[in-house]
C-alpha cells in the first residue's frame, strides 16, 4: 500500500509484477515448463517405445547401455517410461483441477450470490460431502469401477477437489453481495446468470487462481497414490505411482528404478507447490 | 456452555455415519461383477447357492435392511472371500497394528512439529527457521509412498539401522513406518505453528503483556501460545485422515499386517461386507478426529462456543 504509483496500473498487472519478482515462483515455472517440454518431445529422442521389452538388457543400470536411464526388470526403457508418467501426471493434474474449478466456482458463486435458503441448502450439501471419508470412498470406487479406466480415474480425482474451491468462492461471493457495482447490476435488471458470469466470477478469480495452482500438485499426488496402490493406471502404461511401486520392490538390487521416478515426482510436486505459494503471495498479500 | 456446545457438535455424528453407511452400501453394489465371479472352476449352480447362502439374491433394499439391522447389533457380517471369518475378526486382527502406528505417528508429529514451529517463529531468519521452512516445503512434496521406500533404501538396506519389513513391537521395526507416516504431518504442523505464532506475536494483547513488564518467556507461554495453537488443533482432524490414508501405503511398503490392505483388496474382490466394514471403520475414525478437534477448539477458544 506504500507504493506511490504515478501511472495507474490494474491490480492484475500489479500482481503479475509481484509474481515475476518472486524468485522461487519463476524458477519453479521455468523448471515446470522445461519438464513439460521434455515430457512432450523427450520420448521421441530416445528411440525406445515405452512398452517394448528388451530381453538383452533386463534391469540394466543407467548409462550402461543404449537405454539412458537403464531399464526395468522386463527390459523396458526407464527414461521413456518416466516421461510417460510425467505426461500422465500433468494431464491428470490439469484436467482434474479444471473439473474442480468449474464445479467449485459455479457452485460457490451461485450459493454466495443468491444467499438465503439456496445458499443454506447448497452449503449444507458441501458440509455433508466434506464430512464423508472421501478418500476411502474414492479408493473403494476406483477399485470397484475403474481399475485401468482412465476416465473414471480423472472423474474420481476431479470430484474430490471442488469442495474446498466451492467454499472459498462462496466466501468471496458473499462479501461481494452488497457492493455497489453488484447492486447496480441487480437494479438495472440484469439476469442472474449474466450477473454471475460478468460480475461475480471475475471478481473472485484471484483466490481461485491461487487455490487452483495448489490443487494441481494435490491431484498429481492423488493419482500417483492410487496408481501406487494398484488402483490407477494399469500395465503396460506407466504412471509415476506405478513406477515408484515397482522400483520399491527391487530397491535392493536396482535402486535407480526407485530413485529416478521418485525424484521426478518430488521435483514436479515441489515445482507446483512453489509456484502456488508464489502466486498466493502475489495475489493475496494479506497472507504473505 | 461447554456442555451445550459439545452436544450441539456431537449431534451430527450419528446421522453422518448413517449417511456414509447408506451411500457406500448402494454405490458399492452399483459396481459390475460380484464376489464369486472370479472364482475358477465353480459350476454356476454352486455360485447361485453361494449367493443365496449370503442373501445376495435378495432385492437390494432387503439386503440393506438386513445389513443395517446387523449393524445395530454390532455385526459387520462375514467376509465373502475369506471363508469362516467375520469382518469384525479381521478388523480385530489388523486394527491394533494400524492403531499403534497411527497413534505413534500423531504423537511424533505433535511433539516434533510444534517445538520446531515455535523455534522457527522465535528465531526468525535464523538457520533453524530456514531449515524448518525447507523441511516444510519438502514435506509437501514428499508423499509417504516416496519417503517410505527411500527411507527403507537408505536407513534399512544400506545402513542396516532399522528393519525394512515385518511387524514386531520393538524400536527397530517401528521407526521407519512411524517416521514415514509422521514426516509430512510434522512438516505441516511446524509450518502452521510458525505462521500462526508469528501472527499472534503481532497482536495487541501480546503488546499489552510485554508492556506490563512480563518476561518474553511468560509472554509466549502464558499468552501467545494458546491462541497460536488453534490452527494446529483444527488441523488435527485432517491430520488423522492423512495418517490413516498414509497407513494404507506404509502397511504395503513395509509389509505390516494392519487393516489397510483390506480396503483395497476387499474392493477388488467385491467382498462387500469387508469394504463396508473398512469404510465404517475409517469413517468413524475421521468423524471422531474431527469431533475431537472441534471440542478441543471450543475449549481453547470460548468465542466459537457462543457462535
Amino acid at each position: 500500500m506504500l507504493e506511490t504509483a504515478t501511472v495507474p496500473v490494474s491490480s492484475w498487472a500489479r500482481s503479475w509484477g509481484r509474481v515475476r519478482r518472486s524468485r522461487s515462483a519463476c524458477v519453479a515455472a521455468a523448471g515446470l515448463g522445461a519438464i513439460a517440454l521434455l515430457a512432450a518431445v523427450g520420448p521421441m529422442w530416445s528411440g525406445f517405445p515405452y512398452d517394448k521389452l528388451d530381453w538383452q538388457h533386463l534391469a540394466a543400470a543407467p548409462f550402461a547401455t543404449a537405454h539412458w536411464l537403464g531399464t526395468d526388470r522386463l527390459g523396458r526403457d526407464l527414461y521413456v517410461r518416466t516421461l510417460y508418467g510425467v505426461r500422465l501426471s500433468l494431464a491428470i493434474g490439469l484436467t482434474a483441477t479444471a473439473i474442480s474449478v468449474v464445479i467449485g466456482v459455479a457452485w460457490g458463486a451461485t450459493a454466495g450470490f443468491l444467499g438465503g435458503r439456496v445458499d443454506g441448502a447448497m452449503m449444507r450439501i458441501v458440509d455433508v460431502l466434506n464430512a464423508l471419508p472421501y478418500l476411502f470412498l474414492v479408493i473403494a470406487l476406483t477399485a470397484l469401477f475403474g481399475r485401468g479406466n482412465l476416465y473414471v480415474l480423472f472423474l474420481a480425482i476431479g470430484a474430490v477437489g471442488w469442495i474446498t474451491m466451492a467454499r472459498i468462492v462462496r466466501g468471496q461471493a458473499v462479501s461481494l453481495r452488497h457492493r455497489a457495482f453488484l447492486e447496480a447490476a441487480v437494479a438495472s435488471g440484469a439476469a442472474t446468470p449474466r450477473i454471475l458470469t460478468r460480475h461475480v466470477v471475475p471478481n473472485v478469480l484471484g483466490p481461485v487462481v491461487v487455490y487452483a495452482a495448489l490443487t494441481i500438485p494435490q491431484m498429481i499426488l492423488f493419482e500417483s497414490f492410487l496408481s501406487f496402490l494398484g488402483l490407477g493406471v494399469q500395465e503396460p502404461l506407466a504412471s509415476l505411482g506405478t513406477l515408484v511401486r515397482d522400483g520399491a520392490e527391487q530397491m535392493g538390487s536396482a535402486p535407480w528404478l526407485l530413485i529416478v521416478p521418485a525424484s521426478v515426482l518430488v521435483v514436479l510436486l515441489l515445482g507446483f507447490n512453489l509456484l502456488g505459494d508464489g502466486l498466493r503471495d502475489a495475489l493475496d498479500p494479506r497472507d504473505a | 456452555m461447554m456442555l451445550a456446545y459439545a452436544l450441539r457438535r456431537s449431534a451430527a455424528f450419528i446421522p453422518t455415519l448413517f449417511l456414509i453407511v447408506t451411500v457406500s452400501f448402494f454405490v458399492i453394489r452399483l459396481a459390475p461383477g460380484g464376489p464369486f465371479e472370479a472364482e475358477q472352476g465353480l459350476p454356476p449352480e454352486v455360485k447361485a447357492n453361494l449367493r443365496a447362502a449370503y442373501g445376495l439374491d435378495q432385492p437390494l433394499i432387503v439386503q440393506y435392511g438386513r445389513y443395517v439391522r446387523g449393524l445395530l447389533h454390532g455385526e459387520l457380517g462375514p467376509s465373502l472371500r475369506m471363508r469362516d471369518i467375520s469382518v469384525s475378526e479381521l478388523i480385530a486382527r489388523g486394527f491394533p497394528v494400524s492403531a499403534t502406528l497411527g497413534a505413534a505417528a500423531v504423537a511424533v508429529a505433535l511433539l516434533a512439529g510444534i517445538p520446531l514451529g515455535i523455534g522457527a517463529a522465535l528465531r526468525r531468519h535464523s538457520l533453524l527457521d530456514h531449515l524448518a521452512t525447507a523441511f516444510a516445503v519438502a514435506g509437501l512434496a514428499l508423499p509417504s509412498f516416496v519417503i517410505g521406500p527411500l527411507l527403507a533404501l537408505v536407513l534399512g538396506v544400506h545402513l542396516h539401522w532399522f528393519a525394512v519389513a515385518g511387524w514386531q513391537l520393538d524400536l527397530s521395526h517401528l521407526v521407519l513406518p512411524v517416521l514415514t507416516l509422521a514426516l509430512p504431518v510434522v512438516a505441516y504442523v511446524a509450518r502452521l505453528t510458525r505462521g500462526s505464532l508469528l501472527e499472534t506475536l503481532r497482536a495487541d494483547f501480546v503488546r499489552t503483556a510485554r508492556a506490563k513488564g512480563l518476561s518474553e518467556r511468560q509472554v509466549i507461554v502464558r499468552h501467545a501460545l494458546r491462541p497460536a495453537l488453534l490452527p494446529v488443533v483444527s488441523y488435527l482432524g485432517p491430520a488423522v485422515a492423512a495418517i490413516v490414508t498414509g497407513s494404507l501405503v506404509v502397511e504395503s511398503v513395509f509389509g505390516l499386517p494392519g487393516t489397510g490392505r483390506y480396503l483395497v483388496q476387499g474392493a477388488i474382490d467385491r467382498d462387500y461386507p469387508l469394504v463396508m466394514g473398512m469404510v465404517i471403520l475409517y469413517g468413524t475414525l475421521t468423524l471422531v478426529a474431527n469431533l475431537a478437534a472441534d471440542l478441543l477448539y471450543g475449549w481453547l477458544d470460548p468465542r466459537v462456543r457462543h457462535a
